[in-house]
């Protein structure tokens, strides 16, 4: 049966164990999947200026031994000449097997996913959803930590319109045991909704203060994210608050020894370079671990919806 | 119009006092050549004050409208001058082409031929949420 994935909770938490196993078994055994897909093709639609999500779906699509074919901006597709997502997904399900989208509109992932005969999974809808962030986001956190309970989550930056953030605090909640740390500046704070939605819903204690440093101590995953600028209407908004928060070795000095930072990137400045080479950095292996996990839902989506 | 004396048509009653006008517009009555009697302010037991819509033809309408602007409001069905059903409302789950949503990020505002469509989060509190991007209703 087809199915999408459109927000991270539309995977249990079975599957998501189901995920992290595969991708697991393909670190382990990659030439087992060298040719898992073949003659399978994804379509990457990306209607917004993305690197590495759209490279991570297609360098996922080719270790599969599957084809990729490509809009890589809303200008070189039929977008510009007034064409809906509904027709775009429509059309899009007659060349391919899966698509992979981005969106600067909210909810323009459910418009496809509703139109298309094939899965879709939403690669970022405008400050909504990403998903497979938040996949490579618990690889990461499952690899450095072996667990997903009893974790202290500090989560610092832009935690307004990062999507990456509500996407994995839907996430964590679901596990016993965890506490959320929101740094943030007071304009930039988690809106009511994912509070209400996920943290108090299932009464998970979380803190919020605009203090990295004070933070620090009690943190095991410390997840820095970038001020968007895309997301603000106003640059003068912006300007203000871009550097908020600047990662530096000083500011780990009294952070845990086993600490993880994680950063869905690109960074701008929120991680000083000179911590790249701290054991605790593990931005750059959450990016291989995201292709991994991209690997394999596309797998599991193309097995559930018998094109495999 | 005498409004006693409906053959077939709808009466909509226990509207709360001041959303009669509302309803009226929500519902397009505003854009029909029918003859419909808005009654405000009237005296009732249960209520202290009620408005009343009285439409003097059986026409279909969107009852989930009338439901979300007031849940405790009833729907009469007039047929030969009898009353044939009774309809209590309740809040809808969902909510199509009723709210529209305001956020200027959300597909909806560039994508013309989509339907509004929103999800019922809180009965009690009566929030919404658009389906597509989630906003609230009315924020």
């Amino acid at each position: 049966m087809k199915r999408s994935v459109i927000d991270i909770l539309d995977l249990s938490t079975a599957e998501l164990e189901e995920l992290i196993a595969t991708a697991e078994d393909i670190i382990a055994n990659p030439d087992k999947y060298a040719h898992a897909c073949d003659r399978r093709i994804l379509a990457t639609l990306f209607f917004e200026p993305s690197t590495r999500t759209r490279m991570s779906f297609e360098a996922a699509m080719y270790e599969l031994g599957g084809h990729v074919i490509s809009v890589s901006s809303a200008g070189s597709s039929s977008a510009a000449k007034g064409e809906s997502v509904a027709d775009t997904a429509k059309t899009v399900s007659c060349y391919a097997d899966i698509i992979a989208m981005r969106h600067p509109k909210e909810g323009a992932a459910y418009v496809a996913a509703t139109n298309a005969s094939i899965p879709v999974i939403n690669a970022g809808d405008g400050g909504h959803c990403h998903p497979t962030q938040t996949l490579a986001d618990l690889l990461t956190i499952w690899r450095e930590k072996r667990r997903f309970e009893g974790l202290t989550i500090g989560l610092c930056g832009d935690l307004k319109f990062g999507r990456t953030v509500h996407s994995l605090i839907n996430a964590m909640t679901r596990y016993n045991g965890n506490r959320f740390v929101l740094i943030s500046p007071e304009e930039l704070k988690v809106p009511s909704y994912v509070k209400r939605g996920s943290l108090k819903k299932y009464n998970i204690p979380y803190t919020q203060t605009t203090d990295l440093e004070a933070a620090m101590p009690e943190l095991d995953i410390l997840y820095m994210t970038r001020i968007q600028r895309e997301r603000f209407f106003n640059e003068e908004d912006y300007l203000r608050l871009k550097d908020s928060y600047i990662l530096t070795p000083d500011k780990l000095r009294n952070a845990k020894p086993d600490l993880s930072i994680l950063h869905p990137l690109p960074r701008v400045n929120e991680i000083s370079v000179a911590i790249d080479d701290d054991p605790r950095a593990c931005y750059f292996k959450q990016v291989l671990n995201g292709k991994y996990m991209r690997m394999a839902l596309i797998l599991k989506l193309l097995k559930e919806a018998g094109r495999l | 119009m005498n409004i006693d004396s409906i053959q077939n048509g709808v009466v909509i009653d226990h509207i709360k006092a001041g959303q009669g006008m509302k309803l009226y517009h929500l519902l397009k009555l505003d854009e029909t050549e029918l003859s419909v009697a808005i009654i405000r302010n009237v005296t009732s037991g249960k209520m202290g004050k009620k408005d009343i819509i009285k439409i003097d033809a059986d026409i279909p309408l969107n009852l989930d409208i009338v439901a979300y602007v007031d849940p405790g409001a009833t729907v009469n069905i007039i047929r030969s001058g009898e009353l044939v059903e009774k309809r209590q409302m309740e809040l809808p789950e969902i909510l199509t082409d009723v709210l529209y949503c305001k956020n200027p990020r959300c597909i909806t505002s560039t994508e013309q031929e989509l339907h509004h469509v929103f999800k019922l989060e809180d009965r009690e509190k009566k929030v919404y949420r658009c389906l597509y991007c989630e906003t609230k209703a009315g924020g």
